[in-house]
């Protein structure tokens, strides 16, 4: 790290949108809208149907982080709207507290349910989220219906005033809107910002490859609980404005309908962006009206469009919009000079194994798939683990790295005992993995990949974007993919593929590497340059523990082996050794085998 | 009336109450079995069933099995039509997309016969003329009692095709691995078709027989279908057995409920079961617990 200094700028490799004609376009337009009532006379019902649209813009940016980043289906998306507008109804009417306590109050509860639904029930995920989420929906429903006392039941609560913002009025119409536009605008930036944090590229991780972001180092239940509770908020800021807006909230405004009806207005416009989402949520308010002679069957045609959004649209409006984009767009280049090469900050001192398996023992029902190894893995050394299909191989490494808690016995890493630890904790711990069938995340960029891997914590890299951005390119170098930066992975050849998953492992600084067949499928070449990667990656100091069936690739890198067998070692040493062993030549080849040799 | 008759007489609405959940978790644990999906419009195969025998016997007055059997040939029909109009499209993507679909169909459903009939909920007949007979002092409905028969007929047919004919096996191999079903020359795509159309006649056969109970209305099938996810869930996700006990508990506990604590939350208990059941035992009372695998 001492070395800093002499490094040039690099250049640009901005995944930030630059400002161009298009968005300054954009800028002039969104500064446009709320000037129109002012300029021209506008009756109060378009006024009302503006209102609306701003406000539910705003829970529909939630949408986007949960649905659209995360990739988790929120169905209660208006009960959380309706706890923040029934906050600021019940606050200043019932309760007489000021407008912005109860807004904050709004949010608060909002954010609380969203945070204990979700603590509940993300580790679950999928159609259990979906099934939770509904059943709140349905509840809060039920007690805004029924619990009168305090609700005032079906009748609604009336008569809720506007506030006043540094002693001005916002209770005109027109100077009200533009001060939910103002709000809306500012969700608009951060949900835009997101992306491209730590945060967000966390978030978009889990979405594409839950597994894989939580073997790489990502604490993907906190990842999924802060977007839920995030989606709730935001909920809750639209829902207390809509309530001061309108004057008025009743428990229709609230109900399951509309919690679809936000789904769908994210999904129309494009999950994956808050722009898509504005757009979504102006062209299903406007839809209506324009549908008007459609009458009964309006509903019925919104079905159909739902159905025909998810066969023909998959990203929306504003997914099309960015295709057409991207293919005019030429992608941006880094130049080579600006890398650092790759730095490893290992302790080569340490003579203590790095790796070690106690007994170790993983049971699925009656089948023993490992039964009580022991391993030891001296450090930096390259450790093959290697034995017929079904011997237990790759469950051994999903045990490594805590995908599956062991039935018995220990893993310690460096002296540690990490047994019980989830797999992003091994993550952060220093151990890298790379999977059989690869496990990237398609649609981020190559270099996006790299910097999720770089996220984990503990990763001695300095804080802030630029340092990680820069220990990815470092990686990406590393292994020869560093052209490759912009390109969105699952347009890669299979090869480059399997190298972009090590440089992910790589840019967080792993002292332990675990490959799970890094040679299948790759061709002669591929699997020499491989060998070679594992070899330099040896002269750095990582240790590396590898499952493989190419024996010429093991013979070549490989300084120890270990035969599993059922689930138990039956041979261990240095290549020559093991495989001149009776046994091992008997398991793959068969009992009679060494009489035919 | 004494205590005991009170609650057996709970118990037993119950019972027939979660006997429907049960049936129409049946057609939902089929689907999740055969696409990995969750078919929100499961419910509205009940709503549409009903409607279907409301159609033939109150509007056209045909005989009540006439009807019977020419709502559940409408309900097959319909399922052809589901699976190449919802599902077959999205087959190949991942289950989000797929979820958002039937939710769209159920919005289509719903506001499609709300079109056609209206709002107004409907009466419909009972199979048997008779209202119902006591014992003990127990009043036994006899649509209930039909409910509860059919449920048994329901699961003792189902349990036949799956465990002992040839398409059972087919539709088994289909739904645990479909590249492999499809290598050994199993037709997927029409083993998932038949998923559907025997779900959709399963829903619509629940809808005919809660039709009398509930009244026929747009509605119905919602609240249905959802109580019916909570059973799979509480009974293990994609669980046959565990979709019966399951229906049959929710009924339960909702029928003691309705009785003893409040009847306007009647319906949020089964969801507050639903709950417990996910912070407690996510996995439902038969389900494994399974992890995905690297």
């Amino acid at each position: 790290m001492s070395h800093r200094a002499a490094v040039i700028e690099p250049v640009t490799v901005r995944s930030a949108p630059r400002l161009s004609a298009g968005l300054i376009s954009l800028l002039i337009l969104a500064l446009a809208l709320p000037a129109i009532p002012f300029f021209f006379t506008i009756n109060s019902y378009v006024l009302n149907i503006f209102m609306q649209a701003v406000t539910y813009g705003i829970a529909v940016l939630g949408m986007t982080i949960v649905l659209g980043y995360t990739g988790q289906i929120n169905l209660a998306q208006a009960a959380f709207f309706g706890l923040g507008a029934y906050a600021v109804a019940l606050g200043t009417v019932v309760l007489g507290l000021n407008f912005w306590v109860s807004l904050l109050l709004g949010i608060a509860v909002a954010a609380i349910a969203g945070l204990v639904l979700g603590l509940t029930t993300l580790r679950l995920g999928g159609h259990y989220l979906a099934m939770i989420t509904i059943s709140f929906q349905q509840i809060f429903d039920l007690v805004l219906v029924n619990w009168t006392a305090v609700t005032r039941g079906p009748d609604g609560v009336s008569g809720i005033a506007r506030p006043s913002l540094f002693g001005f009025q916002l209770t005109d119409d027109k100077v009200y809107l533009v001060f939910c536009v103002a709000v809306l605008y500012a969700a608009i930036l951060l949900v835009w910002y997101l992306p491209n944090t730590r945060l967000g590229r966390a978030m978009r991780a889990v979405r594409e490859n839950e597994l894989a972001a939580e073997v790489t180092g990502v604490q993907t239940l906190a990842v999924k609980v802060i977007a839920f509770v995030l989606c709730a908020g935001l909920a809750g800021v639209g829902g207390a404005l809509y309530a001061a807006g309108f004057a008025y909230v009743s428990p229709d405004n609230f109900n399951f309908k509309i919690s679809i009806e936000f789904l769908t207005m994210a999904l129309l416009g494009g999950a994956q962006s808050p722009f898509g989402s504005a757009i979504g949520t102006v062209l299903l308010i406007l839809l209506p009206e324009w549908l008007r002679f459609l009458k009964e069957i309006y509903m019925a045609a919104y079905g159909v469009a739902v159905i025909l959004i998810m066969v023909f649209m998959p990203e929306g409006i504003w997914g099309i919009a960015k295709a057409g984009w991207q293919r005019i767009r030429k992608p941006a280049t880094v130049a080579p000079a600006a890398i650092k090469p790759l730095e490893f900050d290992i302790l080569m001192s340490d003579s203590a194994p790095i790796l070690r398996l106690e007994n170790l023992q993983k049971h699925f029902g009656g089948v023993k798939a490992v039964d009580g190894i022991n391993i030891e893995v001296a450090r930096g050394t390259v450790h093959a683990l290697i034995g017929p299909n079904g011997s237990g191989k790759t469950t051994t490494l999903n045990v490594l790295n805590g995908i599956y808690k062991p039935t018995a016995g220990r893993i310690l890493v460096d002296g540690q005992d990490v047994t019980q630890d989830a797999p992003n904790v091994r993550a952060a711990h220093g151990v890298g993995r790379t999977f059989q069938n690869i496990r990237l995340f398609p649609a981020l960029s190559v270099l996006e990949n790299v910097m999720i891997g770089g996220q984990r914590r503990n990763n001695p890299i300095a804080p802030g974007e630029t340092a990680l951005r820069e220990r990815a390119m470092s990686a990406l170098e590393f292994v020869g993919m560093q052209d490759k930066a912009q390109i969105i992975v699952r347009n890669l050849p299979y090869g480059h593929q399997r190298l972009v998953e090590i440089a992910r492992a790589l840019a967080g600084h792993p002292k332990l590497l675990l490959l799970d067949e890094p040679a299948a499928g790759l061709n002669m070449t591929e699997k020499h340059e491989l060998a070679n990667l594992l070899k330099r990656l040896r002269g750095h100091g990582i240790t590396i523990f590898l499952i493989e069936h190419d024996m010429r690739l093991i013979v070549q890198v490989a300084d120890k082996i270990s035969v599993l067998n059922f689930g138990k070692k039956i041979a261990e040493g240095t290549p020559d050794e093991v495989l001149r062993h009776p046994d091992v030549i008997a398991a793959y080849l068969g009992e009679n085998a060494h009489a035919v040799t | 009336m004494d205590n005991l008759a009170i609650n057996l007489q709970i118990l037993f609405s119950g019972l027939a109450v979660g006997a429907i959940y049960s049936l129409v978790a049946l057609g939902f644990v089929l689907i999740i079995r055969a696409t990995n999906v969750v078919n929100f419009a499961q419910g509205d195969f009940a709503m549409l069933g009903a409607f279907a025998m409301m159609t033939m016997l109150t509007i056209l007055k045909l005989p009540y099995w006439l009807s019977f059997l020419l709502s559940l040939a409408v309900m097959t029909v319909f399922g052809v039509i589901f699976n190449y109009g919802v599902y077959y499209p999205l087959r190949n993507r991942s289950f989000l997309p797929v979820i958002i679909s039937t939710l769209g169909a159920s919005i289509f459903l719903q506001n499609t016969v709300l079109a056609v009939y209206g709002p107004q909920p409907q009466p419909l007949e009972k199979v048997f003329k008779t209202s119902g007979f006591e014992i003990g002092g127990v009043f036994l409905d006899s649509q209930y009692l039909v409910i509860l028969a059919v449920t048994v007929v329901a699961v003792a047919f189902q349990y036949f095709l799956f465990e002992h004919t040839l398409l059972g096996k087919k539709l088994q191999a289909t739904s645990q691995d479909k590249d492999m079903a499809r290598l050994l020359g199993i037709p997927v795509a029409w083993m998932i078709a038949i998923t559907f159309i025997y779900s959709a006649t399963l829903g619509g056969l629940a809808g005919i027989l809660i039709g009398p109970v509930l009244f026929v209305s747009i509605g119905m099938g919602s609240i249905i279908a959802l109580k019916a996810f909570s059973a799979t869930i509480i009974g293990g996700f994609g669980d046959v057995t565990g979709a019966i006990v399951g229906g049959l508990l929710l009924g339960v506990v909702e029928s003691f409920a309705g009785a003893y604590i409040s009847v306007p939350y009647k319906d949020a208990f089964g969801f507050l079961l639903l709950f417990i059941f996910l912070l407690i035992r996510p996995q439902g009372i038969f389900g494994e617990k399974i992890s995905e695998k690297a």
